[in-house]
């Protein structure tokens, strides 16, 4: 027998015993209902989750801007630039976010399959869409299907999100929803829930940002 | 005592009188339950989130047949490609065989204890291939050529001054006493690797069924990179990570990164189905998904230590566990360590080597109290000992135990040994902590509590 007929016949003759279980809900129980009643709270009206998601999105220190206009996020943007001596930016196939980039007035690295790593690497920032954000843990989700691909957001130092106000999603659960819906039986090959830039602790436990992906993570909500 | 037995416990003795690095890891852990506690709190009810945990995980395992087949349909229907390894033996074959066939040389690993478990880094470092550890802890501990200390944080055990010396040694680093720079030394050596790379290989944490996805989580974009920039990406995923629906993962992620991480949830989740779609940029031309079993049919089979296979690793149990906090990591000898790992070794690896296991336990119960998916642990670690106790008896201690159980059943004698027990100790100091002693195992570092002036009868007969 291969291995997997070997593997799957433990298994089967494993679970003829029932399992002895102690403190278990019941099968009938509700797992969306129930999942809902123990998460963190999310509040009912748009501005409650919006700054629910501004609070966690910067306790993982994310920056977050809402505002009015595609100008703003501009004006924003060319700060930022200026103050980090951006060289250039990368983005991906998209009307918002190439329109923001050719007002930035820096040399435009858009991604599509075989791009030159070499000068992907060297680019200062990237800036995408996104798939949605989840206000319940400040996360921002992407994927390799609409928002440029795998390496886009992790690979720059700096990642610029652009989102609307309608992909604010309320809970993860919304936001796994969200995900199933869109991408119905196509799912990308790859879906992330973003939070904060790159970090770690492995040091003493010190918090450093930038372990290996971005340092610095903004994200523009209009 | 077996050569494994003895061997752990002259490493616990060794790290118990190690106090700088007990204080080291009693402050890290110390704060970390500071910052844990925030995060339970902001949950609506955190122990009821346990039981829903418990009980998807619970289903999970006993429907494992069906949904790790229908795991397989979906991921193929993906274009993953589905090994599946009842060994270590096996899967170190195929990863191997994958890296013979595209001639690899540099192979990117992110974090993956599965790998620890079938120890692959040596066995493709032996067949020639260069592997590298892309975890910042990992990256250190895998410099110092020594496993992890602790299942999240595998470096915990060491001073920035420690990996400084460390780096300047092995990287030509200049010395620093900043996290942030030696992090920043690690990026740019790592950096390169990623780009250079044939082969990113990475553990995960949750495999769902319904629509073929392997979900990894972490902070430093590290997988994230592994799964992005090198051809071919394999992953290692142990049989009993098959969830079966992708909405659990609403409640798995956020409990996964509070329990273990102290965070509402992790900088990177991420769900990989599959290689590069058309259409998509980037990403391996090819994914392999590597289903491992390596002793977790032979859990899957006892009705109650089935009950630790649910564990999601979120190292909770360790961070809270008194014996591992004055241990060590690297006393317990075994791949995943602290009280999971007390559990379940034994029981895939043998109960002969590993029962010692089984008593690196103080039974508070701490564990089982903090665990996320309501593993009692230390009713898991009793049981062990029966086992070990019934299968290989020791003739002393049956010995021991009759005449304790004759004594401790007849009321007369259990008096007069006690009353002798009370003379005796008064002769105690005469001989304690000498090689005379007959307490000199306790003896030798702690007191020997009196014995109570008068039993509680002898009380109760004075009051009345
Ligand atoms: S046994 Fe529970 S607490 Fe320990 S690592 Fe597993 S899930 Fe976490």
């Amino acid at each position: 027998m291969n291995d997997r007929g070997t593997i799957l016949a433990s298994i089967q003759e494993a679970l003829k015993k029932p399992s002895v279980k102690q403190d278990i809900y019941k099968a009938e129980d509700n797992i969306s209902e129930l999942i809902k009643q123990v998460m963190p709270p999310v509040g009912e009206s748009f501005d409650e989750r919006l700054a629910l998601f501004r609070k966690n999105a910067q306790e993982l220190k994310a920056e977050f801007y809402a505002v009015n206009s595609t100008d703003e996020v501009v004006q924003t943007i060319l700060k930022i630039k200026d103050a980090e001596q951006w060289k250039s930016v990368a983005t991906h196939p998209n009307e918002l976010t190439e329109s923001i980039c050719n007002r930035i007035g820096l040399p435009i690295l858009k991604l599509t399959a075989g791009y030159d790593i070499t000068e992907f690497e060297k680019c200062s920032a990237s800036i995408t869409v996104c798939d949605c954000l989840v206000a319940q843990t400040g996360s921002v989700v992407v994927s390799s299907a609409s928002t440029g691909g795998r390496a886009i957001s992790v690979l720059p130092p700096h990642h610029i999100v652009i989102a609307k106000k309608e992909q604010l999603a309320p809970t993860m659960s919304d936001a796994i929803a969200l995900v199933r819906k869109k991408y119905n039986g196509n799912f990308p090959s790859m879906v992330s829930f973003i939070t904060g830039p790159s970090r770690t602790g492995d040091i003493e436990r010190i918090l450093v940002l930038g372990a290996h992906g971005p340092k610095r993570l903004t994200i523009f909500l209009f | 005592m077996n050569a494994i037995a003895l061997e752990f416990k002259k490493n616990a003795v060794r790290t118990v009188k190690d106090l700088q690095r007990r204080q080291l890891v009693k402050t890290a852990l110390g704060n970390f339950e500071i910052a844990r506690n925030d995060k339970v709190a902001r949950f609506q009810d955190w122990q009821k989130a346990r039981y829903v945990a418990a009980k998807l995980k619970w289903e999970a395992l006993e429907n494992l047949h069906a949904n790790i087949q229908r795991l397989e349909e979906n991921l193929k229907k993906n274009g993953a490609i589905v090994h599946w390894a009842a060994t270590a033996e096996e899967a170190r074959r195929i990863v191997s065989a994958i890296a013979k066939e595209k001639n690899a040389r540099l192979i990117v690993k992110s974090k993956a204890m599965t790998a620890e478990e079938i120890h692959l880094n040596e066995a493709l470092e032996k067949e020639g291939y260069e592997v590298v550890e892309t975890d910042l802890g990992e990256f250190i501990v895998q410099l110092r050529r020594e496993p992890p200390y602790h299942i999240v944080f595998p470096a915990m055990h060491l001073t920035r001054y420690e990996i400084s010396d460390l780096f300047a040694q092995k990287l030509g680093s200049q010395p620093t006493d900043k996290a942030e720079e030696l992090t920043m030394i690690a990026r740019r050596v790592l950096r390169e690797k990623y780009i250079k790379a044939d082969i990113g290989i990475t553990g995960a944490n949750f495999a769902v069924a319904d629509c073929g996805v392997i979900s990894i989580t972490e902070n430093e974009g590290n997988a994230r990179l592994t799964a992005a920039l090198p051809k071919v990406m394999i992953t290692l995923i142990g049989i009993e990570k098959v969830i079966p629906k992708l909405e659990d993962l609403a409640l798995f992620l956020p409990m996964l990164a509070t329990a273990g991480a102290a965070q509402l949830i992790s900088g990177y989740n991420t769900f990989y189905s599959g290689p590069r779609k058309n259409g998509e940029t980037d990403g391996p031309q090819e994914y392999h998904v590597i289903l491992l079993d390596n002793g977790r049919t032979e859990l899957l089979a006892d009705p109650i230590e089935r009950d630790a296979l649910r564990c999601i690793r979120c190292g909770a149990c360790l961070n809270v566990c008194p014996i591992y906090r004055t241990i060590g990591g690297h006393s317990y000898g075994t791949t995943y360590c602290g009280p999971i790992g007390a559990v379940i070794t034994p029981i895939m690896r043998g109960i002969e080597d590993w029962q010692q296991l089984s008593y690196a336990s103080s039974l508070c119960g701490a564990c089982a109290e903090i665990c996320p998916v309501k593993i009692i642990l230390h009713h898991h670690l009793l049981k062990n000992r029966k086992i070990a106790a019934t299968k290989k008896p020791v003739w002393w201690q049956k010995i021991g135990f009759k005449i304790f159980s004759k004594i401790s059943t007849c009321p007369t004698l259990w008096s007069i040994i006690t009353k002798c027990g009370r003379l005796l100790q008064k002769l105690h100091p005469l001989v304690k902590g000498s090689r005379l002693d007959p307490a000199y195992a306790w003896t030798k570092e702690r007191d020997l509590p009196p014995i109570a002036p008068q039993t509680f009868k002898e009380w109760w007969r004075s009051k009345k």
